[in-house]
C-alpha cells in the first residue's frame, strides 16, 4: 500500500538539510516498526520519495513524502506510530492512502506552494512596501537573474507568482513549484527589494512553507489542491 | 521549543548548522534545577567524528543514569564557527541545554588521539576556562580527561585538573558521589582534588612533581603530599556480563556521522601482542562479551535508533571465539530487517570469505591484509603473526571466489628495519599479483588491483617499542621512496598502487605520544600561534609547530629520535596499566632477537594482566 505522509518541520530542526531529513524519516519509520517496503540488493533501501526539498533554514507546516508498506495499516495508526518516534520540531499531521503508479507520486504532482515570509527585526524594507506591493505585481514582466550551467540567464518570474499579499505583518506568496517553473521565495523577495530600490539585507526574513499543491485544473484555469487531497485514492 | 545558543543568522552562515542544535533522537534532556552535577562530555573534534565514538556514548548513557547528574555533549566548533564565536565573544555551549560550559561542574574530555590536543585548548578557550589548571578558580568547571592518550597524560598535565586512567565504567560513580558530597559540604576545589586523588584510577597532576637530570631525562617523579598514591592504577571492567554498560538508546545524529550505524562492541583487549600496538597492551586482558547478549543488544539498538547498518567493534575480531555463531545470527536477522552488516577487518580464511560474500558485493569489496612489515624477519621483530603463506593462501582462495582487489597495510621506520625489509613490501605485492595471474584466466575476474599503503611507525607508551627511536622527516621520505622505486621495478607494477602518509604529522604525533610535562608549553604556544584541527590534513600546519618549538626553546629530537635506555624513568611510569615493565623489557629484547612470542591463547607470557582475575587469562578454568 502506498501512503502519503504530511509532516511539519519547525524550530531548530529547520537547520537539517533535505538529504538528512530523508535519512531522519527512514530511521523514524524503522523505529516505528511499520512494515516498510525495501528495494533488493546488497544495500537495500526503503522505498520512500519526498515531494519538494525544503531549503536549510526554512520551516514548513506542510512537507510530504510517499512510502510503500507491505501490509495495510490504518492511516491514523501510521500517524500515531510515527509521532511516537519524532524528535522535537517534527510532527506527522496526516497520512492518506495514495494512488499507485509513478504519475501519482508526490514529487511529480507538485505544482505550487504557499510561503509566509516574516521579516527579521529591523530587516523589513525601509520604504512603504505594503503600498508598493500592487504596483510590483502590476508589472507585466519581472525579470530576475538565474544561474544556470550555461551562465546567468534572465527569467520573467511574473507568471510564476500566483499570489502575493500582506499577511500577519509579513508577506504571503503562492509560487509555481513544478520542476519546470520552480520559483524560490527569496528570488521573488530579491526582485521586490530591487523594485523598492533597496538592497536586500542578508538573512532579512524567515520563510515558512505553508502548503504544497498539485494542479487538477486545466492550463487556462488551474485548480490547486493540497498534495494530500490530490493523492487520495479514488 | 528549545532555545539555541546561536542565532539564525550565525547558523545560516556556518557549514552543517545541525552540528550545533542538539535535540537528536535519544539525546537526554533534564531539568537543571533537579540535578546537582552538570557534566559537559567533550570529544575535541568535529561533531560527525565525535558522535562516532563509542566510549563517549557509553559514558553519556552511564552518567545520565544518575539522578543527580546531567551529562551533555560538546564537540569542537568547526573553524567557521570558531571564528564567529571569537569575534562575537559567544561562550561555548553544550548541545542539550545550549548553556555555557563555563557554568558546568565538570568538563570531561575524551582524548583519543594526540593530534586533537590543540582542539582541547580551543574548547577551554572558547568556553572561557583558563587554559592552565593552576589558574582556574572555584567558579570554573573541573576539567577531567580520559581515553587512550591518558596512558601518557604528562604533555597535557598543565591543562587538566584530573585524569581518569582506564575504562570509565568503574570509578565515575565513586568520583561523582564524592563530588556531590563535598559540594554539599561546601568544600573547595583543592580539597576535592586532594580527596579524588585517593580514588583508584584518578590522577591529579598538580599533586605530583617532576625533577630532571642535566641531560633532560627525568630524575624523579612522585607525589608532593603524604597520602597521594605513588602509582595510579588503570581501571577496567573484569566481568563483561555484570560490569559492562550496555547502551540501550544511542543518540541518533541528524546529520550523517562518520559511523552512521549501530556499533556493537564484542570484546575488549587483544590476545596477539603485536609489539608496536598500544591498544594490544593497555587493554589487556582480552575480555569477550557473550554472543546471546550481543544479539539482544543488537536488536535493541537497531530498534531504538532505526539505523540501517550495524558494525562489530573490537580489536582483532577474528579472535572472538563466538564469532561464527554471532555473525550467522546477525546475517539472518539483519536480512529480515533489511539491515546492512559492516564487517570489521577479518583474518582472510574460508570463514571470512564466506561471510564477506554473504554481506558484501564481491565485485565492489576488497581484501585487506595488514602484514605491517615487508619481510618475515621484520614481522618476527614486531610479533605480527601473519605469514606470507597465510596471505598467499587467503588471497588465492579469495581470487577464486571472484575478488580482484587487495589492500595491503605496512609501517615504515620499525625498529631494526633494513633496506631489504622495505623492498620486501614491493616483493610481497608482486608475489600476490603473480599468484593472481597464475590462476587460469577463466577462473579469475579480470585484472588485479593492489593498493599498498604505508604509514610511519610511532612508538607508543606501554609497548615493547616504547624505548625505540624515530627518524627524521627526510629519512622517512627516503624510506617511502625506496618502497616506491622497488614497486616501480616490479613486473606487475601496473597492478600496484602505492600511497604513503605524510611524515610531519607522524613526527609530531611521536613527540606528543612520549612527551613529558615540559611539552605542554609547546602545545599551548602552537595553539596560540593558530594550530587547530591538526588531525585534519587541510588544516594541519607544521610550520606553526616548528615556530612553537623554537619559541619555547624545545628540541623535538630529544623526544622523537632518541632511543631510551630501559633504566630511564619514563613520563608514564607512574601508571600501572597491568602489563609490567619487566614484561615490556623482555619483549623489547625478544624483538631485537627476532623471537616471536605466542599469543595469549597459545600460552601465557606473564605480561602481568592476569592480576585482574578475568578475561582470557582464566578462560577454561571456571
Amino acid at each position: 500500500m502506498k501512503v502519503r505522509i504530511k509532516f511539519t518541520k519547525t524550530g531548530p530542526v529547520k537547520f537539517i538539510g533535505h538529504l538528512d531529513t530523508m535519512r531522519y524519516f527512514q530511521k523514524a519509520v524503522r523505529r516505528s516498526e511499520l512494515p516498510a517496503a525495501f528495494s533488493g540488493g546488497y544495500s537495500p533501501h526503503m522505498i520512500m520519495s519526498f515531494a519538494a526539498p525544503l531549503g536549510v533554514g526554512m520551516e514548513s507546516l506542510a512537507e510530504y513524502f510517499d512510502m510503500e508498506l507491505t501490509e495495510k495499516i490504518p492511516c491514523d495508526e501510521i500517524v500515531e506510530r510515527l509521532n511516537r518516534e519524532m524528535a522535537d520540531g517534527f510532527s506527522v499531521i496526516q497520512a492518506a492512502v495514495a494512488a499507485e503508479g509513478k504519475a501519482g507520486n508526490a514529487m511529480a504532482l507538485v505544482a505550487a506552494a504557499d510561503y509566509l515570509i516574516t521579516f527579521r527585526e529591523g530587516k523589513a524594507p525601509a520604504g512603504a512596501w505594503l503600498e508598493k506591493l500592487p504596483e510590483f505585481l502590476n508589472q507585466p514582466v519581472i525579470e530576475t537573474e538565474k544561474e544556470t550551467k550555461k551562465g546567468v540567464r534572465l527569467i520573467d518570474i511574473r507568471p510564476f507568482i500566483y499570489e502575493m499579499k500582506e499577511l500577519d505583518g509579513g508577506i504571503f506568496v503562492r509560487l509555481a513549484s513544478a520542476s519546470s517553473n520552480y520559483t524560490r521565495p527569496d528570488t521573488v523577495m530579491k526582485a521586490f527589494y530591487a523594485f523598492l530600490g533597496e538592497e536586500m539585507p542578508e538573512y532579512a526574513f524567515q520563510t515558512r512553507r505553508l502548503e504544497v499543491y498539485a494542479d487538477q485544473g486545466t492550463e487556462e484555469a488551474p485548480r490547486f489542491v493540497t498534495l494530500l487531497t490530490a493523492g487520495e485514492q479514488k | 521549543m528549545r532555545k539555541l545558543a546561536l542565532n539564525d543568522e550565525i547558523l545560516l552562515q556556518v557549514d552543517k548548522a545541525a552540528r550545533y542544535i542538539g535535540g537528536e533522537v535519544n539525546s537526554i534532556m533534564k531539568d537543571p534545577e533537579n540535578v546537582s552535577i552538570r557534566v559537559a562530555m567533550c570529544f575535541p573534534d568535529v561533531y560527525e567524528i565525535g558522535m562516532s565514538n563509542l566510549g563517549m556514548m557509553i559514558l553519556y548513557d552511564m552518567m545520565n543514569a544518575r539522578e543527580d547528574t546531567w551529562c551533555e555533549r560538546l564537540f569542537s566548533p568547526w573553524t567557521d564557527l570558531d571564528r564567529i564565536m571569537r569575534e562575537k565573544q559567544i561562550p561555548l555551549f553544550a548541545l542539550e541545554s545550549q548553556d555555557p560550559v563555563k557554568d558546568f561542574d565538570f568538563l570531561a574530555v575524551t582524548i583519543g588521539y594526540e593530534m586533537c590536543y590543540t582542539n582541547i585548548l580551543q574548547v577551554l578557550d572558547l568556553s572561557g576556562i583558563p587554559l592552565l589548571a593552576r589558574e582556574r578558580t572555584e567558579k570554573d568547571p573541573l576539567v577531567i580527561g580520559g581515553g587512550s592518550c591518558t596512558y601518557n597524560p604528562e604533555p597535557l598535565a598543565d591543562f587538566f585538573d584530573l585524569f581518569y586512567i582506564g575504562e570509565g565504567e568503574v570509578m565515575y560513580d565513586p568520583l561523582f558521589d564524592l563530588y556531590h558530597q563535598m559540594k554539599d559540604e561546601g568544600k573547595s576545589r583543592q580539597e576535592f582534588l586532594r580527596a579524588a586523588s585517593g580514588i583508584p584510577g584518578i590522577y591529579v597532576p598538580s599533586l605530583y612533581s617532576v625533577e630532571y637530570q642535566p641531560d633532560g631525562t627525568i630524575a624523579s617523579f612522585g607525589p608532593t603530599e603524604e597520602g597521594v598514591p605513588q602509582t595510579v592504577e588503570r581501571q577496567l571492567v573484569t566481568d563483561m556480563t555484570t560490569g559492562y554498560r550496555r547502551i540501550r538508546k544511542p543518540v541518533v545524529p541528524f546529520i550523517k556521522a562518520t559511523q552512521d550505524r549501530v556499533t556493537l562492541e564484542i570484546q575488549r583487549g587483544c590476545i596477539r601482542g603485536c609489539r608496536f600496538c598500544q591498544a594490544g597492551m593497555i587493554y589487556r586482558p582480552t575480555r569477550e562479551r557473550k554472543a546471546d547478549e550481543l544479539m539482544d543488544s543488537a536488536r535493541e539498538m537497531l530498534r531504538t535508533t532505526g539505523h540501517e547498518e550495524i558494525s562489530l567493534s573490537s580489536l582483532s575480531s577474528s579472535d572472538y571465539t563466538q564469532l561464527p555463531e554471532l555473525v550467522d545470527h546477525l546475517i539472518t536477522e539483519c536480512r529480515e530487517k533489511y539491515v546492512n552488516i559492516s564487517l570489521p577487518s577479518l583474518r582472510i580464511d574460508a570463514f571470512a570469505l564466506d561471510v564477506m560474500s554473504k554481506v558484501q558485493d564481491v565485485k565492489k569489496s576488497s581484501l585487506t591484509f595488514a602484514p605491517e612489515a615487508g619481510s618475515q624477519r621484520l614481522r618476527n621483530v614486531i610479533n605480527k603473526g601473519l605469514t606470507e603463506e597465510d596471505i598467499m593462501r587467503g588471497s588465492r582462495d579469495a581470487f577464486l571466489g571472484g575478488w580482484n582487489r587487495v589492500k595491503l597495510y605496512f609501517m615504515l621506520g620499525l625498529p631494526t628495519e633494513t633496506t631489504e625489509d622495505m623492498k620486501g613490501i614491493a616483493h610481497l605485492a608482486e608475489r600476490i599479483a603473480e599468484n593472481y595471474y597464475d590462476i587460469p584466466k577463466d577462473q579469475r575476474n579480470g585484472k588485479i588491483q593492489i593498493n599498498v599503503s604505508t604509514s610511519f611507525f610511532v612508538p607508543k607508551p606501554f609497548t615493547p617499542f616504547q624505548w625505540a627511536g624515530m627518524f627524521r622527516e627526510e629519512d622517512f621520505i627516503e624510506k617511502a621512496k625506496t618502497v616506491k622505486n622497488e614497486i616501480r621495478s616490479m613486473l606487475n607494477q601496473r597492478s600496484i598502487r602505492y600511497s604513503w602518509h605524510e611524515p610531519d604529522v607522524t613526527i609530531l604525533e611521536g613527540f606528543l605520544a612520549r612527551g613529558d610535562r615540559r611539552c605542554g608549553a609547546v602545545i599551548k604556544k602552537a595553539y596560540e600561534l593558530g594550530a587547530l584541527y591538526d588531525a585534519w590534513s587541510e588544516s594541519f600546519r607544521y610550520d606553526i609547530w616548528k615556530q612553537a618549538f623554537s619559541e619555547c626553546g624545545m628540541d623535538i629530537d630529544f623526544y622523537t629520535l632518541r632511543e631510551r635506555g630501559t633504566d630511564e624513568i619514563l613520563p608514564w611510569d607512574f601508571i600501572d596499566c597491568g602489563v609490567t615493565k619487566a614484561f615490556l623489557i623482555r619483549e623489547w629484547d625478544r624483538a631485537r632477537k627476532e623471537t616471536v612470542t605466542p599469543n595469549c591463547r597459545q600460552s601465557c607470557s606473564g605480561c602481568g594482566a592476569r592480576k585482574y582475575q578475568g578475561g582470557v587469562c582464566f578462560e577454561g578454568s571456571n
